[in-house]
Order: C-alpha cells, then structure tokens, then sequence
C-alpha cells in the first residue's frame, strides 16, 4: 500500500492546493502565489466595502483545540471578508484527548456540511490526521499544530519580509528565541528557504535550538551578536514562561541579558533590518520597548497582512478542494 | 501417531544442519532425521517437497492482552496469529489486567493457552506487586507457577534502591529478571527517536541517553547482583556496544530487538502515522544497521516481533496521542526474511535469532529439531508471494506499518509436539 505523502495530500491532482497544512514541500510558485493573491486582498482592506463574494455560501468553522483569541480572529475576519458563514469552536481539550472524541467530534461538523475547517491544536501532525481520516470532503487549514507548523504566520511573516525588502533573494534573516517549542520557526525555516533567502540563522542557547535544525540548511548561532551582524530581518520568538520550570533556562533576566533585542543589539544588524514578533510581545523578556515601538519594528504591519494572507490562503484551498470534488464526481 | 516428512528442506540452526533429509516424528517427539526408523512403514506422510522444514520460532515478546483486554487480543486469538506466523513457543509479558503478580493470574493465562491449543506460552511475572516499583512480588510463587522470567514491563522502580533488593532477591533463587533499559525523566512524553525527524516535525524527542543511561546502571546493578538478565528491545547503536562489553567482561547477559527496529527507521514518521508509534522508538539509520551488525555478531541473541495488538481506535488520533506499538507475529518470518536482502545476514544467523537464540535466553526446552526434541516445526514455503491486509490478518489488532505490504514466503502448516496447529487453506 503507497501512503499518501502529505505534502501530496494537500494538493489536488492539479498541483493546487486542496487543505494547507504544511509548508514544507510546497513549491516557491505555489508560495508567491500566495503572496501575489494577498497583495491584492490587502489593497482591498483600505475600501470602503471590504467584502469579496469568493466564499459565499460557504460554512468555514473555527476549531480551536487551544485558545488563541488573536490567531482565531483574523482567521473569523478574513473568512468574513470572503463572504463565508463562520462558526466558531472553542473546544475543551480535556473532552478531545482521546483520537476517538476528536473524530466523533469532526464528523458531527462535517455532516453538517461545513467546507473548511481552520484547526488549531496542541498535537504535532493533528490537522494531516484530520486531513487524512476524519474529512476528505473538508478543506482543512492549519492555524498552528504542537510545535510542528504555522504556515499562515509564516507566510504573513514572508509577504511582510517582502512589502519590505521587495525580494527574497540576498537576504539574510536571523530567527531568535525558543525555536525548540516554535511552531512559527519551524514553518519560516521551510518558507524562507524555498523562496531563496541567502541565510537563515537561528539563534539560542542549545536548550532552545537543537543542532538538528542545521541538516535542514539553518545556521546555528549561539551569540547573539554574530546571529544578528549584518542580517536583514530580526524574528523574535515569544518566550514561554514554564521554559523556566523545565530547566531550559534559568531566568527571564539572563535570557534576556543574553538574548533580548535593544537598540544596542539590534545597531548589529544591518540599519535597515526589519523586525518581526509573531505576538504576543513579552516586553523586557524578548524584546525592549524601544524596539518593539521603535522605527525598525513591522509588527502591527504583520497583523494586518495576517488577514491579508489567510483570504489568500482559504480562498485558494476552497478552490482546489471544490475541483478536487469535481474530477472524483465525474470518475464516479 | 507417526509422522514421516518428507522431501523437504530442513533448516536447524541448533544442529547446523540445512539439507534435503526426511524427519520422523513419534509420540510428539522428534525419533529420526535421515533414515527411517523401524515400524514407521504405515506413518502418515507429509510431502514437502520444494519447501523449508524449521524449528517451530520462539518469540520473547508477544502480548496476549488476556485477561483484561480483550478489545485488544485474546489468548485464542493472538495464538492463534503466533501458530500461523510459525511461532509455537512464546513468552508473553505481565502487563495484563489483572497483572501477572500473582500465581492465579500465571495459571489463568496457561490453562486458557492449553485449551486454545495454540502456541506453547511462558508468561513473565511482575518484578513487583502491580508494577508498581515498590513492594516486591512473590517471585518464586510466580516461577513455580509457571513464569519464566520477571519483570517490571518498564515501569519505574521506586528507587534504584527497591531495584538492587528486588535484583539481589531474584539471584537468591537463581531467576531472571527481563530489563527495559529506560531512564523515564529524559524518555517521558516523547513518542519518537530524538533527531532532525522528530525536530521538524515538532514530535517531543526521546533522546539516546534515555536508553544508555538505564542500560548502564541496570548492567552495573546485574554485576553487583549477580543476577541473570535478559535485556529487551534495544534500539540505540550504543546499546549494542554496551552489552558486548559487558559480555566480554563475562557478565552473563542475554538481549533482544524488535523486528520493526531492524526493518524501520524514524524516516517513515514524514507522514505522521501512528502506526509507526512504537516505543522504544524507531531510531537512525547508524542504530539499525548497529543492531543488525549486533545478530552477526552474536551481541544480539535474539528477534522478537514486540507484538502488541490495539483495537483500531487506538491509532485513530494524531500521532503522540495514539498508543505505541505494532502487531506483527504472523509475519515474523517474511519480514525477518527481508534482512537477508536488506541487511546481508545469512540465513542460518537469521534462523538462529529467531529459533535457538531467544530459547536459550529464557532456557526454554524449544528451537530445535534434534533427535528427542519436541516436534514443534514449520512448513515454510519460501516462494510464496502474497498480500498480508484486512482480509488476510490473523490478529484482533489491526495495527502494523506494514500491512498492505506484499510478503515472500508464507507458513503452510505449523507443528506443535507432533500435532497439527495451523494450514494454510
């Protein structure tokens, strides 16, 4: 038996994209694609009217297996702004921890005919199991899997790389912090080598950053200074307190002695990088207030091609999965 | 009842023999290889020409789950998977419900083996009373009452303190004790081999050390003791040279791996399947060929299918929250086969991991068709291809990273003391 790839599962026989579950293994076409479309939504969100018919008709449901208020918002307005109907799912992961609820749960919504479902989950891997088992008729978007993936922050983080440096090519980019627990690394590591970057550093302690990461093409920097010497864009990671308790550091102060972006570490990037944080910001732990308000700082600029992105992204999977339909309705 | 077989292939690795020769069976035993002896004229006679003849296969490690889960497995069921892989001899662990821990549960487990007349079980007791770690088991109550081995299935000692009595006691009446060497602080909520695969797929990693470190102090502790060990399921490279060490050092050790950690690395995790959720985990690619350079050598004595049948649910969820595991004895020997292929190991040294090597671990009368030995044996028929799925599967647990996949070489009739248990209709 051939298991289904799930870089293949998410596209259609087209080579469109069906669900959006991982970056890895999409091609650069298919991610400036991406880019390209959420341009266009984002000159539309300076309109008056806000709205394009591109969902109408259609059920999306928010399945948040873990809190997340920002994340899910955006996903409710871009989902909004694209005509759907939007149901929001805030489910208790005590009632889902076993696999057996989590499909009870899912094929109740889908036999209420829903089109797409944006999954946020605590388990690495959930939204292929759920792309594979629970609902082949579904689109189903990743909004943040364990530590495993968060394409759309990736990707909002890369159309905002390229609003502001015009291209990808050339660039070097530091990711700083937690990448060990980062969803959102893992997802730009991927993104940021497809699309041609000259280097991605990753920068922390070994407790954060696991030398695996450099068989994947990521420079290891445990210095902050020559992590950030002549990069063009600084990524800062939030910082989880209970790292703490799990002896992976030993305290707030020091990582951020060690870590923190101030001025004066950020004057080691080239003057004109920018710096990005997928939020929530913990000011005096990652990064200075100086810096998170400063001149160099495009994080509220992140947030809005967050909207931007995820119309891009959900219209797109809408499309190939109603033509994957489609082709399997006439084989039938 | 007299049984003539003949024409075939027998292949023994306890009496290095592999030839065509007839085998005569009398009284569930072994009587004759070669020229028949007096008065078997009128034997019944099984033509297995073009066919392999072998020692019924003895497997360490396969999970009945009776009593207590039986949505998982049955005693009948799961022998009856063992008899038709070509298992006839296994041992089964203590991590039933109720716990092998007392005599009673020993019985029970046997007296349901014999009335399923399947393969021949040996259950391993409980080190300690409910795994707990804590109060030992009544150790020679469970050996008298059938137990081949103790064990604590893994779990946590309460301290090395409680493990050093527990060991020190079972040396006193000469038992053996079956380690897992683990240190559950660095192994605890990881569900795979800590490496690239499990760093970017975002899976909690189980490091190397985990293993190591349990290895070394269980192996500092059997020296202490004096106790006979048994160590099950390596899976690190490491391991490997550890146990070589501590056997050249003339500590008396015996250790097994699980097939899948032989055929399988932590590649195969890309696609988030559950049913490669094994534990120990499937490792690199440097610890498998270690392991398999571990049988050449003579380090690893035996290969085991580590066979735990699930219901289907318990690998419907995303990957760390389904239950590890694969159910995989009936096709012991296909899958075994492939590392002749994959792994260039000789079929004798294959054959012996799998028949006189894990009898000798657990001295268990088996593994051998030699003259006065039990007639446990396997019709083999090494050509056969065929698709082990749905339809074909013989255990209650649907669970394997290799079903679908097409086998070489099927069992046709297994053996057991002269009967016949298993045909392949």
């Amino acid at each position: 038996m051939m298991r289904s790839d799930p870089r293949a599962l998410q596209l259609n026989e087209q080579g469109q994209l069906k669900h959006f579950l991982t970056l890895d293994g999409l091609s650069k076409e298919i991610l400036t694609e991406i880019l390209d479309r959420a341009e266009s939504f984002l000159s539309m969100g300076e309109q008056s009217v806000k709205k394009v018919p591109l969902l109408r008709g259609k059920t999306v449901v928010n399945l948040f297996f873990e809190n997340s208020t920002r994340t899910r918002t955006t996903f409710e307005l871009a989902a909004k702004r694209l005509s759907a109907d939007v149901i929001n799912l805030n489910i208790a992961t005590s009632a889902t921890s076993k696999g057996e609820s989590l499909l009870d749960t899912l094929q109740n919504l889908e036999a209420m005919q829903s089109d797409m479902f944006v999954v946020r989950h605590q388990d690495s891997g959930a939204p292929h199991f759920i792309a594979e088992h629970c609902a082949p008729n579904v689109a189903i978007i990743n909004a943040g899997d364990g530590r495993h993936a968060h394409p759309t922050q990736a990707m909002l983080d890369m159309l905002t790389i390229r609003r502001n440096k015009g291209q990808f090519e050339g660039l070097k980019v530091a990711i700083v912090g937690d990448i060990l627990h980062s969803r959102v690394a893992r997802s730009e590591l991927h993104a940021l080598k497809t699309l041609g970057v000259e280097e991605v550093r990753l920068v922390g302690p070994k407790t954060l950053v696991p030398e695996f990461f450099r068989d994947m093409g990521a420079n290891i920097c445990h210095d902050l200074r020559a992590g950030l010497e002549d990069v063009d864009v600084v990524v800062m990671l939030r910082l989880q307190k209970e790292r703490m308790a799990g002896a992976l550091l030993p305290s707030e102060s020091e990582f951020y002695r060690l870590y923190g972006l101030t001025e004066e570490s950020l004057s080691w990037a080239k003057p004109d990088a920018i710096v990005m944080h997928p939020g929530p910001i913990n000011r005096g732990v990652e990064i200075s207030s100086e810096v998170a308000d400063g001149d160099q700082a495009v994080i509220l600029d992140q947030v809005t091609n967050g909207i931007a992105v995820r119309m891009a992204v959900m219209s797109m999977a809408m499309s190939g999965q109603v033509q994957a339909q489609q082709v399997a309705g006439e084989e039938d | 009842m007299k049984l003539r077989i003949t024409n075939g292939r027998v292949i023994d690795p306890s009496q290095n023999l592999d030839s065509v020769v007839d085998l005569f069976i009398e009284d569930h035993r072994i009587v004759a290889i070669g020229e028949a002896p007096l008065g078997f004229d009128d034997a019944e006679v099984l033509d297995a020409a073009g066919r392999w003849v072998l020692p019924g296969l003895v497997d360490t490690a396969v999970a009945l789950r009776e009593p207590g889960y039986s949505q998982k497995g049955t005693i009948a069921s799961e022998g009856r998977a063992a008899v038709s892989g070509g298992v006839t001899t296994l041992v089964c662990p203590p991590n039933t419900k109720p716990i092998v821990d007392t005599p009673a549960v020993a019985a029970l487990i046997q007296d349901k083996a014999d009335e399923a007349g399947m393969a021949n079980v040996f259950p391993i007791g409980a080190l300690t009373q409910g795994l707990q770690g804590e109060q030992l088991s009544n150790m020679v109550a469970l050996t008298d009452a059938g137990c081949v081995a103790l064990s604590n299935h893994g779990r946590d000692m309460a301290s090395n303190r409680v493990l050093s009595r527990a060991l020190e006691y079972a040396a006193t009446h000469d038992l053996l004790v079956v380690f897992h060497a683990n240190d559950s602080s660095l192994s605890e909520g990881g569900c795979a081999h800590e490496g690239m695969m499990s760093t970017m797929h975002g899976l909690a990693g189980i490091p190397e050390t985990a293993e190591t470190i349990g290895l070394m102090r269980d192996l500092l502790l059997v020296e202490k003791t004096g106790v006979r060990a048994h160590f099950a399921r390596l899976s690190c490279a490491k391991s490997v040279e550890m146990i070589a060490d501590a056997k050249a050092s003339g500590l008396d050790v015996t250790c097994d791996v699980a097939l899948h950690n032989l055929l399988l690395t932590d590649e195969v995790l890309k696609e988030f399947d559950g049913q490669f959720h094994v534990l120990p985990p499937l490792r690199s690619e440097n610890d498998r060929l270690t392991l398999i350079e571990g049988l050449k050598t003579g380090v690893i004595n035996a290969i085991c299918s580590d066979h735990q049948p699930h219901e289907k649910m318990a690998k419907v969820a995303p990957f760390a929250a389904t239950e590890p595991g694969m159910a995989n004895v009936e096709v012991l020997l296909p899958l075994a086969l492939r590392l002749m292929d994959e792994g260039d190991l000789e079929l004798n040294q294959l054959l012996t991991a799998l028949t006189v090597g894990p009898a000798a671990c657990f001295g268990l009368e088996a593994g051998s068709l030699s003259v006065g030995s039990f007639a446990d044996l396997v019709i083999f028929d090494s050509t056969d291809k065929w698709v082990w799925d749905r339809m074909t599967r013989k255990s209650k647990g649907s669970n394997s990273g290799f079903t679908g996949e097409q086998m070489t070489g099927r069992v046709t009739q297994t053996y057991i003391s002269g009967q016949r248990v298993y045909s392949l209709s």
